[in-house]
């Protein structure tokens, strides 16, 4: 199956302070999504994504390489018509309210009047803003400015959504339907491709991640296949006395509890047989795997001692 | 089209939604209300009195409505990154140019409506026939929708201030056209006259869409002048609405 978003030898770089000199954004980016897929983009800030998302909706002329998205380059409006785009912090035209806006953007596909009517009050109440149809947008708050973004994004059934940071600005409840609606896209087989420096969201959502730093790719994969998934450590909460001897680093707990991290099975295996002994009680048994934070700090440390050591 | 239309439609709304356009609406209505009583105070030319302030103020407060609205169209658009979504959308970035441009239009076609409207009734009260202040009127609105197409173009590569600015400077010079025309005859060096002639072709001629005095004094305009003049307005803002497309399509959004 054909590629959705194919980006090779990107690059970007932008003139500094007073025209002087260039700072590059996008440093060489390869990039590869294919259909039905959740893609993540991930960095700290200032690495690249939002530039790179630009240069893929045609906002921004790349200084080199070539971005297609269904075969097509991003000004093409063949291509545009299958995509649904949620900035980062949107702010809309806060003179309309949520259905002029959603109507707006209908137009702007070329849905006739009934077509629009059926979308907006099924986006509407996909986002949870039913009740709010008439509501100006002056009076939406930051979540529910972004929850419109998103009906806006996906409100003509695009094969692909871009959301740039869609859970910046979230309260833990925003966050979680955010995340169902990217995971409704997908079980509806379209492809959503999200840049993002929150990595809990990235974990819980991507079929594949890519990590830039400095707008250059550091990694690119399955999380499984980017993430060791055996056990590197495991930690063991112990309550009562702990005897000497056994294997582990300590930590003691604020509610009397300790906290005991040891390095492998035959190190557990002795502690959980030295603990009731001792008179104490196991609590849990914790096997830590290396998450995608670990593997996105190494890959930034990575990076930060190759360009101390070049 | 559908994508213009769209765009037109949103800027005709976010401008009737703004007060000041009302604001600058009920000032020119009330000068030509204003203009019936300070006709009063002359004898024998009152007709004459409203006519000129009344087409005065349908140009003046249409050229506010120019400036006020046109300068901030697209830069407002960015400032507030609303074009992020709006060109991620099947929007070519000329569609976008005219749609807005359009939009204006509405605008400042409603307003010499309504203004316009408000000057024949007050000549009809006066108990004279109001349509000869027609075409005076509608070249009123060439000449908006020509200053108008020049707040665009700033507009699409400037922040609102320097387009405000460049807006009424070239309406300004528009006006006073015809002067570079006789600097060329009167001032001596072959570079200077270059220059002088060379801004005279290029500044538009404003003064082509003022027939106000025409109108004022009941004088017709000469045959074939009237088309040729809506010719000359409409080609050049078009001119200037490509010109905004050009510089718009090659525009970098950071």
């Amino acid at each position: 199956m054909s590629a959705v978003i194919e980006i090779s030898g990107l690059r970007k770089a932008f003139h500094g302070h007073l025209g002087i000199g260039r700072t590059a954004a996008v440093a060489g980016l390869d990039l590869t999504v294919r259909p039905g897929e959740i893609f993540g983009l991930l960095g700290p800030n200032g690495a690249g994504k939002t530039t790179t998302l630009k240069m893929m909706l045609g906002l921004l002329r790349p200084d080199a390489g070539e971005i297609r998205l269904f075969g097509r380059p991003p000004r093409d409006v063949t291509a545009r018509r299958k995509l649904g785009f949620l900035p980062e912090n949107p702010y809309f035209y806060d003179y309309l309210t949520a259905v002029e806006f959603l109507d707006f953007y209908g137009r702007l596909h070329g849905l006739g009047a009934a077509e629009r009517k059926r979308r907006i009050e099924k986006a509407i109440a996909r986002v949870g803003l039913t009740g709010r149809e008439g509501t100006p947008l002056r009076k939406f708050s930051k979540g529910m400015t972004q929850r419109l973004g998103l009906a806006q994004a996906i409100q003509h059934d695009p094969e692909l959504v871009i959301l740039d940071e869609p859970m910046s600005g979230l309260d833990p409840i925003g966050r979680r339907e955010v995340r169902d609606l990217i995971l409704a896209q997908r079980a509806a087989g379209k492809t959503v491709f999200f840049s993002s420096h929150i990595l809990q969201d990235a974990e819980m959502l991507c079929d594949r991640v890519a990590i830039v730093f400095r707008g250059k790719l550091r990694a690119v994969g399955k999380l499984d296949e980017l993430v060791a998934r055996d056990a590197k450590w495991i930690e063991v909460s112990v309550r009562g006395p702990l005897p000497d001897g056994v294997p582990g680093d300590r930590t003691p707990a604020p509610d009397g509890t300790t906290l005991v991290r040891v390095d492998g099975v035959p190190s557990l295996t002795k502690l959980l047989a030295a603990v009731p002994a001792a008179g104490g009680e196991v609590l849990s048994v914790w096997p830590r795997r290396e998450s995608l934070e670990d593997l996105f700090l190494r890959e930034i440390g990575r990076a930060k001692a190759e360009e101390v050591a070049s | 089209m559908s994508a213009i239309v769209a765009i037109a439609l949103n800027t005709f709304r976010e401008a009737i939604r703004d007060r000041i356009l009302y604001l600058i609406l009920s000032f020119a209505l009330l000068l030509i209300a204003v203009s019936h009583f300070v006709s009063l105070l002359t004898v024998g030319s009152e007709l004459k009195i409203v006519k000129d302030l009344g087409l005065s103020a349908i140009s003046f407060f249409g050229l506010l409505t120019a400036v006020f609205v046109g300068v901030s169209l697209v830069f407002k658009e960015i400032e507030r990154r609303t074009v992020y979504t709006l060109l991620a959308q099947p929007v070519r970035r000329w569609q976008f140019i005219c749609g807005k441009y359009a939009g204006l239009s509405l605008v400042l076609g409603s307003s010499v409506l309504v203004t316009g409207a408000g000057l024949l009734l007050a000549v009809a009260l006066k108990g004279e026939s109001p349509f000869g202040l027609l075409p005076a009127i509608f070249l009123g609105f060439v000449e908006l929708e020509l200053i108008g197409a020049f707040a665009v173009l700033f507009s699409s590569f400037t922040n609102p201030i320097l387009a405000a600015v460049g807006t009424v400077a070239t309406y300004v010079v528009g006006h006073l056209s015809w002067s570079f025309e006789l600097l060329e005859k009167r001032i001596p060096g072959s570079g200077v006259k270059a220059l002088c002639r060379g801004l005279h072709a290029v500044v538009p001629n404003l003064d082509r869409l003022n027939v106000k005095a025409s109108a004022v004094h009941g004088v017709a305009l000469p045959p074939g002048y009237f088309v040729a003049a809506v010719a000359y307005g409409f080609f050049y803002a078009a001119a200037i609405v490509i010109l905004a497309c050009l510089i718009f399509e090659r525009r970098e959004f950071v």
